[in-house]
């Protein structure tokens, strides 16, 4: 496989790396995320990582910058499912996934979203409101 | 100065190309269950073999790693050692320095691994290449 596959709901964008992440493909999917949060004027980004088993510089480095790319586009990024054992060899690692948002699982990090999603639209003109509205949050 | 180890079984694999360093990474899983290595050591030695097969592909132009099972008395590990006749490092202390990187990385590469890891020596020459040998032990 050359593509992570990127799916919509709404106004997230859900990614699932299911493969073993060639660097190349990491690259790639910085760069199709980015094209696609503008196409799709998704409002968050979900990276669920449950299926890594590690996460070294490189794929760290490519969270952080798809947190950054995405801020920069107006949207938010969360990054799901990270393993204990993961979490802890990331941190002896030295990485600490500045500007990454974290959650649980899935259905956190959907909550985590729709919730900053809200806050942002209730700052727009009330005119502005529209196809945000046909997304509602996950119950919790 | 090399352990007197035990090497039970062992496989080399040349690093050319991304699909390399998955492949490195793979066997580094494989050999660390067979030893028996807890899931975060697991974890932690395939991490350090993802960053140093990295770095032989990218700053060493490309190399060879050889991932072994070894023992010593009771004790059994995994030891990972990655070969390249690259540039070597001109300055090892500073190439060892978190956050120093020469190319476009993160800096946490080789200081990284070495947390991640029981033993690491790194052997380097200029203009002969450089050779990285970690092992991780269970506990």
């Amino acid at each position: 496989m050359d593509r992570v596959p990127i799916l919509k709901i709404g106004d997230i964008l859900l990614v699932s790396i299911q493969v073993d992440l060639q660097d190349h493909i990491a690259l790639a999917l910085q760069e199709d995320l980015g094209d696609k949060i503008v196409a799709t004027s998704a409002r968050g980004v979900l990276i669920d990582i449950s299926a890594l088993e590690i996460v070294d510089s490189f794929i760290g480095r490519m969270l952080s910058t798809i947190a950054s790319i995405s801020r920069v586009l107006d949207a938010e990024t969360v990054v799901v499912g990270m393993r204990p054992a993961v979490a802890i060899t990331l941190v002896e690692l030295g990485l600490s996934l500045g500007g990454v948002r974290t959650a649980l699982d899935v259905d956190r990090g959907m909550a985590m979203l729709a919730a900053s999603t809200e806050v942002r639209d209730d700052e727009l003109e009330p005119d502005e409101h529209g196809a945000s509205d046909t997304v509602s949050a996950p119950g919790d | 100065m090399p352990t007197p180890v035990v090497v039970e079984s062992g496989e080399i694999h040349e690093i050319h190309t991304d699909a390399d360093v998955v492949r490195v990474r793979q066997a580094a899983r494989t050999l660390a269950l067979s030893a028996k290595l807890s899931l975060v050591d697991q974890t932690k030695l395939v991490t350090a073999a993802s960053e140093l097969a990295r770095n032989t592909l990218v700053y060493g132009g490309g190399g060879r790693a050889t991932v072994e099972v070894v023992r010593l008395g009771p004790r059994r590990g995994v030891r990972a050692v990655f070969v390249d006749e690259g540039p070597g490092i001109p300055d090892l202390d500073l190439a060892l320095t978190d956050g120093w990187t020469s190319g476009s990385g993160m800096g946490l590469g080789l200081s990284g691994a070495r947390r991640l890891v029981d033993e690491f020596e790194v052997s380097t020459d200029v203009g002969t290449g450089t050779t990285v040998s970690v092992v991780k032990w269970t506990r």
